[in-house]
């Protein structure tokens, strides 16, 4: 048997990965790629210039930065708190609140209903105080609370493995040089947790913009970019505006990870799951 | 004083409110697919006749999810594998590139890759309706996640000289990979192996476009759940998804613990 080369080994190892990917994906992708120019150069730009698509993609921008900045927030200080504070069940509570990882978004729609539906535990709450049977879970406030309840595992995860690396020296030193809290979190936290919260945020927003599942189990009446996408071309059949917007969906999120990657290398060893 | 060491008050409060919010939705669906009646509550009574009707009604979609799983483990096993050890040992431009655009599945919506999929094969009645055109969704969408984990390990410079000395011993090239390399970075391959079958039982974005009603998975079948079967039945249903994927995730956890004892990384 003749023997290879290296380099063509290499290839024969990576010839059924590429050819699976190149048909199944690359193909694929290209054809719908394409597929707007058949109604006109300006169905590409759909999202923008029709109102209707224009305000989805507003409030589905507006919806995930909001859902981002809480879930740094939120998740930072979760993050800091269980790579500090010792006690029994930690390291099980831990995985608790990274176990809903793995969930698919239609769970915590489903969740949020749960909580928040007619039938809740917020509505048995708001009955029990005399303000009647609140249900917030197909408004706004169920669609925020459910992308929170998706994102924030992977942010307590990575800011509890940023913050466990810290040195509490530093903020020793701060103290008694009399930081206050403020200074201490501008000053000792913030250059440690940036670039974790620079990978997080942008897999957060990413997330958050292509999800689809919770939204589809709440029915939301605020209409977010995937469900109108579905919409299109589910119920109206319009192939090729829903790939003109799945391509904006799409080239939005992947550059929001592509620059987080610019900006720190973290972000390249954390993979993202879809919600 | 208070040392950095422990956190203050406010941060535990905040602490106490973040896991309250995130375990109080896991530990009341558990408790309704349980209970006899979720409006009468404890009162009623538990039963198991919800998790005994949801294996009556989606016994099936519990079964295929787990068939599909397997089956995309072992594709990305075979695909996977001599590929990052491929990209892991070139230097080209071209294999940059393909890494690159491997991980983009990740990156895009489900939705658009799924439409894609759809656009270009819907029309081939055998594959659109069988359970491999759900298959392809899901090894597209976990194939980034084996390449970069089994790559990392492939990466590791010890392994380089592993190679090299079987080579200089005269071993062949399935030798040398199948006998030296494929054993030495086996936690890693394991460890992808667990992430990809969570990852595919658990995708929902491509497989609801992918899927047809003779191709449901166990997410399909908890979205029909929750929008047409009574809560209880809706939470029981969660309760067997849990029980599906968490012995993996805990192997997961454990084999983590296991690579971090034996190589200290």
């Amino acid at each position: 048997m003749p023997t290879l080369s290296p380099q063509a080994q290499r290839l024969a190892c990576a010839a059924p990965a590429l050819a699976f990917f190149a048909a199944f994906w690359l193909l694929p992708v290209l054809q719908l790629v394409a597929l707007p120019a058949q109604k006109g150069w300006a169905t590409y730009f759909a999202v923008l210039t029709e109102a209707r698509y224009l305000k989805s993609l507003l409030q589905t921008l507006g919806l995930s930065l909001v859902v981002t900045a809480a879930t740094l927030v939120l998740g930072a200080g979760v993050g800091v708190t269980l790579a500090r504070q010792r006690f029994a069940g930690r390291g099980l509570l831990l995985s608790l609140l990274t176990l809903p990882l793995s969930f698919p978004g239609v769970i915590i729609g489903f969740f949020m209903i749960l909580l928040g539906g007619r039938q809740g535990l917020v509505a048995d709450l708001t009955e029990a105080l005399g303000a009647g049977r609140l249900t917030l879970a197909y408004g706004l406030g169920g669609l925020f609370l459910a992308y929170l309840y998706f994102s924030l595992p992977r942010a307590i995860g990575s800011y509890t493995a940023a913050a466990s690396a810290m040195d509490p020296a530093l903020e020793e030193a701060a103290r008694s040089l009399g930081a206050g809290p403020w200074r201490v979190v501008c000053d000792v936290w913030w250059p440690e947790l940036a670039p974790t919260t620079v990978a997080c945020g942008a897999m957060v927003f990413a997330t958050a913009m292509g999800a689809f599942g919770t939204a589809f189990t709440l029915a939301s009446q605020y209409e977010v970019l995937p469900i109108t996408i579905y919409n299109e071309f589910t119920n109206y059949a319009n192939f090729a505006l829903a790939a003109s917007l799945s391509l904006s969906l799409g080239a939005m999120t992947w550059g929001v990870l592509w620059l987080a990657r610019r900006l720190g290398p973290e972000a390249r060893n954390t993979p993202l799951a879809g919600a | 004083m208070r040392t950095p060491r422990q956190a203050s008050p406010a941060l535990l409060a905040l602490t106490a409110l973040v896991a309250l919010f995130m375990l109080a939705p896991m530990a009341m669906s558990v408790l309704a697919g349980l209970l006899n009646n979720y409006s009468r509550g404890l009162k009623s009574g538990l039963t198991t006749r919800w998790l005994v009707e949801v294996w009556d009604t989606y016994g099936g979609t519990v079964l295929a999810s787990l068939g599909l799983a397997g089956a995309c483990v072992l594709a990305c096993l075979l695909l996977g594998v001599p590929c990052a050890y491929a990209l892991a040992r070139s230097r080209s431009r071209w294999a940059r590139l393909f890494e690159e655009l491997l991980t983009l599945p990740v990156a895009v919506p489900g939705l658009a890759s799924a439409l894609a999929l759809i656009l270009t094969y819907g029309a081939w009645q055998g594959l659109r309706q069988s359970y491999g055109f759900v298959l392809i969704g899901h090894i597209v969408f976990t194939l980034p996640f084996m390449v970069r984990t089994v790559g990392a390990a492939f990466q590791r410079d010890e392994l380089r000289s592993l190679e090299e000395a079987a080579r200089s011993l005269g071993a062949r090239f399935d030798q040398r990979f199948l006998g030296v390399l494929v054993p030495a970075v086996l936690p890693a391959i394991v460890s992808g192996c667990l992430m990809v079958f969570t990852l595919s039982v658990g995708e929902f974005n491509l497989t609801w476009m992918l899927h047809t009603p003779l191709t449901r998975t166990l997410p399909v079948g908890l979205a029909d759940s929750y929008a047409s079967m009574r809560l209880e039945v809706g939470s029981a249903y969660t309760l067997v998804f849990l029980l599906v994927i968490l012995p993996v995730l805990w192997g997961l956890q454990g084999l983590g613990r296991l690579m971090e004892k034996h190589l200290g990384t």
